[in-house]
């Protein structure tokens, strides 16, 4: 007898977490631009902010349509639940808030956006909580890096710029045998490409802005819960464990076993915190998500393709993608991510930063911007612009070096990206044969 | 809060609130390999309303030491040693899948310290299917798919949650994937078991609810209408848009239908 089947990937997609609406039967997400509910009556409105009754109360803690993309994501990653903020810095700073106090630790990839990096190496610290940055390549130094105090073990599904491949069931055995949960960004994957609690990671979150919503009109992020990390079991987390004065005194674990940390973070960190999304904001990234399973496809094909013309090209002195087969993670890829290693990477260019400035200055299709993850494909100089504030020795710890750039390869016709390439790495080699300031230039002709 | 049965830790949820012999008592009896969370909103809705509340986490559940108890009737009974070490005397026995089952035994086999029973997702005879139980046995993860998709409403996975945010099969799975391994087959097998239904209604004295999800794939309502004929008396509440999972699928109206039926004096 065959067992009951899951809808797929690509129906989940267009469907969960939506039931068209009752009253006028429209079949796409109502966007509810509302900061209130009325209650039935007192009893009612007693009973929701007390956790009696389901419901909404005021759209900084939840809001029907932004709920539609928690449940949405939720079920594409195969977790119990979602929270969907402001941004992808504030799903970080929210995971961060939930589970660390003052006086606590985490060890983190030191492959990580710049922006995290900024977070957890500087501004956390400010408030108490230290983070040890590793080799995300030396799974044992995660192991080495824990202390008495260290609450959670973070790192990204690919690391960014280099595209470190974490090995996600090797360091979360780590994490786990310490009784610590592990959290992935998993943004450059998307679920499409990797589903990190399948591979034993605990806790996720994209920064929505880049593929999931991936049309580059939304600034947003999402942190999902596997539910599988036992909080009591740990006996690390009094904040999930314990009464809390707060909130109730409440026990979260006790309350809801599974949906402990959502229930404390959004009962929390959305209501004294405030990173919210707006109703728009999740309107816009549901429209992505419903083609989700086309897009990464076409992302990925367009990226190995340019990684193939970057690859020959004399111009180019490596290409940092984990399909080719010189990358430190190539095993590694073809085991986590048999479906593709995304569509952001980076290559090294020869003529350092001016066949860099050079480069990018040519380019016609893709657009010099800080972003990744868009339908339209995208290109940076890490060094000068997303990792600017990285020291040189963190730069090179994370794989950035002065030639470096980031490309993120969009949708458009693979061969018009490889000639628009092609066209600038030939202005950078003009660049680098020119003659250097002050000598006599040729005359034209 | 935590008991001790039978020399063995017991957890019961209590909605933060200290037990009053002076109230009356609600105690909630989760189904097949789940635990006292899964009545969430209800039971806090009980605590926060003037009654004790008990939701049980039966033996190797939830926080509760183990081993997990072999039949429905030990199940009853384990219960009541429960009731026993919270120093209380009588309650209105609330029970969901298996633990609707776990009710009736309490109220045939304890019936001066049941005041009401309400079975919620209940059928008789609870057979479980080969597949599923062989799954259980070999702990399977397509036994944690075959509870996770029965255990809901077909549109479930279509449609919105009531609780914003949430994913019903994903925290389905999590609780499931947290069981020691042998607690769902012997949760199933103890259904599957089960053989004193129409003797247990036959004995019960007490008022009856059913209230089930009109959609429901573990225990059809048309099995479970078949069951209610064999009480003395039993009211019914169906729940049109729910499957088995009532206390998430359809939270609101499960707990409107409890409030009403545990209310009446």
């Amino acid at each position: 007898m065959a067992g009951p089947k899951y809808p797929s990937f690509d129906t989940l997609a267009l469907h969960a977490g939506h039931t068209p609406d009752a009253t006028f039967g429209a079949r796409a997400v109502p966007i509810y631009a509302t900061t209130s509910y009325v209650f039935r009556d007192s009893e009612h409105a007693a009973s929701l902010f007390n956790m009696e009754r389901a419901g909404h109360v005021y759209s900084r803690i939840s809001n029907p349509t932004v709920a539609v993309l928690e449940e949405r994501v939720a079920a594409l990653e195969g977790g119990v639940g979602a929270i969907a903020t402001a941004s992808g810095q504030a799903a970080l700073h929210l995971v961060v808030a939930t589970l660390l106090d003052a006086g606590s630790h985490i060890v983190a990839s030191n492959s990580l956006y710049g922006g995290s990096h900024n977070l957890l190496g500087y501004t956390m610290r400010r408030f108490g909580i230290d983070t040890t940055f590793v080799d995300p390549r030396d799974v044992e130094g995660f192991r080495r890096a824990l202390k008495d105090n260290t609450r959670l073990v973070f790192g990204e599904t690919l690391g960014n710029p280099g595209l470190d491949v974490l090995d996600i069931p090797a360091v979360s055995k780590i994490a786990h045998e310490a009784g610590l949960p592990l959290l992935v960004d998993s943004t450059f994957t998307t679920p499409y490409l990797m589903k990190p609690f399948e591979l034993g990671a605990d806790l996720l979150y994209h920064s929505a802005t880049k593929f999931l919503g991936g049309h580059g009109v939304a600034i947003g992020g999402v942190i999902v819960d596997s539910g599988r990390f036992d909080w009591e079991k740990s006996g690390k987390f009094p904040q999930l464990t314990a009464p809390y004065a707060g909130f109730h005194n409440m026990d979260f674990e006790e309350e809801s076993g599974t949906r402990a940390f959502l229930l404390r973070a959004r009962r929390e960190g959305l209501r004294d915190f405030g990173a919210c999304m707006a109703p728009m904001t999740a309107f816009q990234i549901l429209q992505g998500i419903e083609t989700l399973h086309l897009r990464m496809p076409r992302h990925v094909e367009n990226a190995r393709k340019v990684v193939a013309f970057l690859a020959a090209h004399p111009m180019v002195e490596r290409v940092m993608y984990p399909e080719q087969p010189g990358h430190p993670d190539h095993e590694l890829a073809r085991r986590l991510l048999p479906r593709g290693c995304g569509a952001v990477f980076s290559f090294d260019m020869q003529g350092g930063r001016a066949a860099g400035k050079r480069f990018i200055e040519t380019l016609r299709v893709f657009s010099h911007l800080a972003n990744v993850g868009d339908a339209k494909s995208l290109v940076i100089h890490p060094a000068s612009t997303t990792h600017y504030r990285m020291s040189d020795e963190d730069l090179k710890k994370a794989g950035v070096g002065a030639g470096t750039v980031r490309l993120s390869i969009g949708l458009e016709d693979a061969e018009d990206l490889i000639e628009d390439l092609g066209r600038a790495l030939r202005a950078a080699q003009r660049a680098t044969q020119a003659p250097k300031d002050g000598a006599k230039a040729p005359k034209a002709g | 809060m935590d008991f001790t049965v039978d020399g063995k830790r017991a957890f019961a949820y209590t909605a933060a609130h200290a037990l009053d012999p002076a109230k009356r008592t609600a105690l909630f009896v989760h189904g097949a390999g789940l635990d006292h969370s899964w009545w969430g909103l209800q039971s806090r809705w009980f605590g926060y309303h003037g009654w004790n509340v008990l939701a049980v986490d039966l033996p190797g559940h939830g926080r509760s030491g183990g081993p997990p108890i072999a039949t429905v009737e030990a199940m009853a009974d384990w219960v009541m040693r429960l009731l026993d070490a919270a120093g209380l005397g009588r309650a209105a026995v609330v029970g969901h899948s298996m633990g609707s089952l776990v009710a009736v035994e309490c109220a045939a086999r304890h019936a001066a310290r049941v005041e009401r029973i309400a079975l919620l997702g209940a059928a008789y005879p609870m057979k479980v299917g080969d597949a599923f139980l062989e799954a259980a046995k070999k702990n399977e993860t397509t036994a944690f798919d075959m509870s996770t998709i029965w255990g809901h409403a077909p549109q479930v996975p279509l449609g919105g949650n009531p609780n914003p945010g949430m994913w019903m099969y994903g925290d389905n799975l999590a609780r499931l994937a947290r069981l020691a391994p042998g607690v769902l087959h012997n949760d199933l097998l103890a259904c599957h078991q089960y053989a004193g239904g129409e003797a247990g209604a036959a004995k019960t004295a007490c008022p009856v609810l059913f209230i089930l999800g009109n959609r429901d794939q573990m225990t059809a309502p048309r099995v479970a209408a078949g069951f209610a004929k064999a009480f003395k008396s039993a009211q019914t509440v169906l729940l049109p848009p729910s499957g088995h999972s009532m206390m998430a699928e359809a939270p609101d109206a499960t707990l409107d239908a409890l409030a009403a039926f545990l209310n009446q004096e």
